[in-house]
């Protein structure tokens, strides 16, 4: 059974079609990439999957139920959770507080409890706090664990999306250009982070340019370009294709 | 750490609460040191909804008012009793509030400030025009607050309530920002695209915001009225709206304490900017002018930071 199935998938912007006719699944368990050239649409097909974006028409199903109408924050309750190209950080926030919003599915959430500043609200509070460090700790965020959020490097701020993402303890985790900006060494750190998120048992789905990256952990990938699917295969078998190489290398014949 | 500072706050606050009347001179400085405390409450809330929701009301003068003539018209009018009223037109204003905010939160920036703008106008007109229920610009005299027989009589009483009052909506404020609710609150400040993904109903939750501070500025208002005994519409005045904002601004956004000072400094100042008569508005936007330019984060945040760089050098 897939985890995510789209299926007819379009969105026009002003007569330019960013996505067309995309259809793909996604199994439970794998790390599946999404590449292509830039303004290939991957970044709006991770818009359109996270209800950022309304489908022009098609179908998205995730867990076998349309997403269509949804908002962002109902499919983060129904477990699908992302990370930003361009980072979307809480700036005002310390760097556990931005993760411990990630886990607000998981709290009390009325208002009078909050207010009232209820013992079992703040009991629950503290061992959130304490999750959301382990959190950072399993993204190699630890020295960060009482850093402000707006005093941080960039790419520990990618790793601090991932951890926000995570502490909504998703099924699936769409990541957008997780090393976009990173240097050779903190790209493979994240590499690492990435896997060890799979083998918690989250599906993955990214979109990334960095190729050596998607080829050495992906566990399955889609090639897009102009909206549309170029190939879908293995990492081996997209390699191979003659059409993701000429739109890479731009030997359009 | 972040508790010491809480408790530790909320101590100092009432300390000096119950300190300060030592020295007043004469009952005229409890009459001033009562709308001080008023405004503190009213710019907790509207921090709430600025300093740590992001979002802006230029109209919350008009909540105010509205806490303050519905009080007045349902005990002057119609006979109910003060505390029922109030809440009564606490109720009102927060369905209110409720209404007005669902459309007009989904606006941002200048278009937020615009519409809040209007909806203060819009209540500031209804006030001087319905002068068959609100006696028009004359105003309307109110009745002294009373609660099952007793009677709020006299500034000094006025102020210990006013400063019951004040470490209630400090603790509740404290409270409410260190919550889920209130992270989540200051998460759509901080992204709201990052907020919603990680399921945060960023629309309820400023709905949810400017619904709280509309009934703060609402019970203020209500209390106010019966305090001063005669209101008139010019208490849901732009100005006095600017005036809310610029208190929480000066004093600090996203910083509880902060309005409290914020709120006691612009309520004392044209008080002692007496001496200086004919130049008082000019000296007014003067120092308006120099906190924003030299404590652009209000004047609380500046004074702690700076603080605490001078703690970290010496440890």
């Amino acid at each position: 059974m897939s985890l995510l199935k789209v299926d007819g998938l379009s969105k026009e912007f002003g007569g330019v079609h960013a996505i067309e006719d995309l259809s793909f699944v996604i199994n439970p368990g794998t790390i599946h990439s999404i590449i292509g050239p830039n303004g290939a649409g991957k970044t709006t097909l991770f818009n359109l999957i996270t209800a950022v974006y309304t489908p022009s028409c098609g179908k998205i199903l995730f867990d076998d139920k349309d997403i269509a109408g949804k908002k962002p924050y109902e499919l983060a309750a129904m477990g699908m959770s992302r990370t930003f190209q361009n980072l979307q950080i809480f700036f005002n926030m310390p760097a556990i507080e931005n993760v411990m919003v990630g886990h607000h599915l998981h709290l009390n959430r009325r208002f009078l409890p909050s207010l009232l500043r209820l013992p079992a609200v703040v009991r629950r509070d503290r061992e959130c706090r304490d999750y959301c460090a382990s959190l950072m700790e399993f993204v190699g965020l630890s020295r960060y664990v009482g850093a402000d959020a707006a005093s941080m490097p960039y790419g520990a701020l990618k790793r601090l999306e991932i951890a926000r993402a995570l502490a909504a303890k998703p099924r699936l985790l769409l990541l957008d250009e997780p090393a976009a900006g990173l240097n050779a060494t903190e790209s493979r750190e994240i590499d690492e982070v990435i896997k060890k998120v799979a083998r918690t048992g989250v599906t993955v789905v990214l979109v990334e340019h960095d190729m050596k990256m998607v080829m050495g952990i992906s566990d399955a990938i889609l090639a897009i370009d102009y909206g549309r699917k170029l190939a879908e295969g293995t990492p081996a078998e997209v390699r191979a294709n003659p059409a993701v190489v000429s739109a890479y290398l731009g030997a359009h014949a | 750490m972040w508790k010491t500072a809480r408790i530790g706050g909320l101590g100092a606050l009432a300390l000096i609460l119950v300190l300060a009347p030592l020295g007043f001179p004469n009952a005229y400085f409890y009459d001033i040191a009562v709308k001080a405390l008023f405004n503190a409450v009213v710019c907790i809330g509207l921090n709430l909804l600025i300093g740590y929701g992001g979002q802006i009301s230029l109209g919350h003068a008009g909540f105010f008012a509205l806490g303050a003539y519905g009080s007045a018209i349902l005990t002057v009018t119609y006979k109910l009793p003060a505390l029922p009223a109030m809440l009564l037109s606490a109720l009102g204003v927060g369905v209110l509030a409720y209404l007005i905010g669902r459309p007009i939160l989904r606006l941002k920036g200048h278009y937020l400030a615009m519409a809040t703008l209007g909806i203060g106008i819009i209540i500031h007109i209804v006030l001087k025009t319905e002068s068959g229920l609100t006696g028009g610009p004359d105003g309307m005299g109110v009745d002294p607050f009373s609660v099952m027989g007793f009677t709020m009589m006299g500034d000094r009483m006025w102020y210990w309530a006013a400063a019951a009052l004040l470490v209630l909506a400090v603790w509740l404020s404290l409270n409410l920002i260190d919550s889920p609710v209130g992270r989540a609150l200051r998460a759509v400040h901080g992204s709201e695209v990052g907020a919603e993904v990680v399921g945060v109903d960023t629309s309820s939750y400023k709905v949810m915001v400017f619904v709280v501070s509309a009934v703060f500025a609402s019970l203020i208002g209500s209390l106010f009225a019966h305090k001063d005994g005669f209101i008139t519409p010019d208490i849901g005045s732009f100005f006095r709206s600017v005036e809310f904002v610029v208190m929480v601004v000066l004093g600090g956004m996203a910083s509880t304490f902060g309005s409290v000072v914020g709120a006691i400094i612009l309520t004392l100042l044209p008080q002692v900017l007496t001496v200086v008569e004919d130049y008082e508005a000019m000296v007014f936007g003067g120092i308006m002018m120099g906190t924003m330019i030299f404590l652009p984060k209000g004047l609380l945040p500046s004074l702690v930071a700076g603080l605490r760089k001078r703690g970290g050098a010496a440890q």
